[in-house]
């Protein structure tokens, strides 16, 4: 592949449907984890490219992708240490991560 | 030479996230996610953001990745319950994301982005990073700082009654000590 816009685009779609295939299929609550690190990493890589590559209004350089893909690292870190927290809640009380065993929550 | 250096670091974020999602061992998934974490750390020092490739190195592989091999070792109890869904609901998903994967793979090489006669950022970027965010981002920013504070308070406040009643270390001794250790 060559150094462009759309390979850069091509391979976070990728990691992108990796990341939901991985939601979609695991049982393992921390597996469902790892598939949403995927998923926010591909948005910030396409963030990074389109900054990179697209043109700019008035010449300068498009720092402002750079930026949000900062937001989605910060989001990232709160959203796995609130996961991370309320798996470890459930398992010391069910003792089970399979999310297919948490039916129970509801209601 | 940086088409070599891209291919290198495609490789090295797509193979290990196949790994991920396929994996039937959740610790070689965790560890194959780390991989990937550093490949898309290269491209983005690639696309000439090498603030942002430092920070994905220091949070997600010193901090969330962390977590998450902590998480692991710590459910190992649950090793016995598998991992992925059945094989029909695994095809069901492969499908959904395949045709997905094809809408977004037309999107990317079809449509006529803008790229034009792009300046390529200034390679230090993290002055120009700075003065955005106490600047054109500061109120995002201020946001973002907000909810660090408030996931830590709410980690904290969810952990804290699990591990007083079960995981505390007199419990433990308790334990041993019926078992006669």
């Amino acid at each position: 592949m060559t150094y462009s816009l759309s390979s850069f685009l091509m391979v976070s779609s990728l990691l992108f449907c990796l990341g939901l295939f991985t939601v979609l299929t695991r049982r393992n609550a921390i597996g469902v984890l790892m598939g949403i690190e995927l998923v926010l990493n591909a948005g910030a890589l396409n963030f990074v490219a389109f900054s990179r590559f697209l043109e700019a209004p008035e010449g300068a350089p498009l720092i402002s992708g750079q930026v949000f893909a900062l937001f989605v690292i910060a989001i990232a870190a709160a959203e796995a240490a609130a996961v991370i927290a309320i798996v470890l809640s459930l398992y010391s009380m069910l003792k089970t991560v399979d999310i297919e065993q948490y039916q129970q929550l509801h209601g | 030479m940086k088409t070599i250096i891209f291919n290198v670091f495609v490789l090295m974020a797509i193979i290990p996230s196949l790994w991920v999602a396929l994996s039937s061992n959740i610790v070689h998934a965790a560890f194959s996610l780390l991989f990937t974490l550093f490949g898309i750390a290269g491209l983005f020092v690639l696309l000439g953001a090498d603030f942002v490739g430092v920070v994905q190195v220091i949070i997600y592989i010193g901090g969330i990745m962390v977590l998450i091999i902590f998480g692991v070792m710590m459910t190992q109890g649950a090793r016995l319950s598998p991992l992925s869904v059945n094989l029909p609901g695994r095809l069901l998903a492969a499908g959904l994301t395949g045709i997905i994967l094809a809408v977004l793979m037309v999107a990317a090489t079809h449509f006529l982005w803008p790229v034009g006669s792009a300046p390529p950022p200034p390679t230090p970027a993290s002055q120009a990073i700075g003065n955005l965010l106490l600047g054109k981002y500061l109120i995002p920013f201020e946001v973002a700082s907000l909810l660090l504070l408030a996931a830590l308070v709410g980690a904290v406040l969810i952990v804290r009654h699990s591990v007083r009643s079960d995981l505390s270390p007199s419990v433990f001794i308790i334990r041993r000590k019926q078992r006669g250790e």
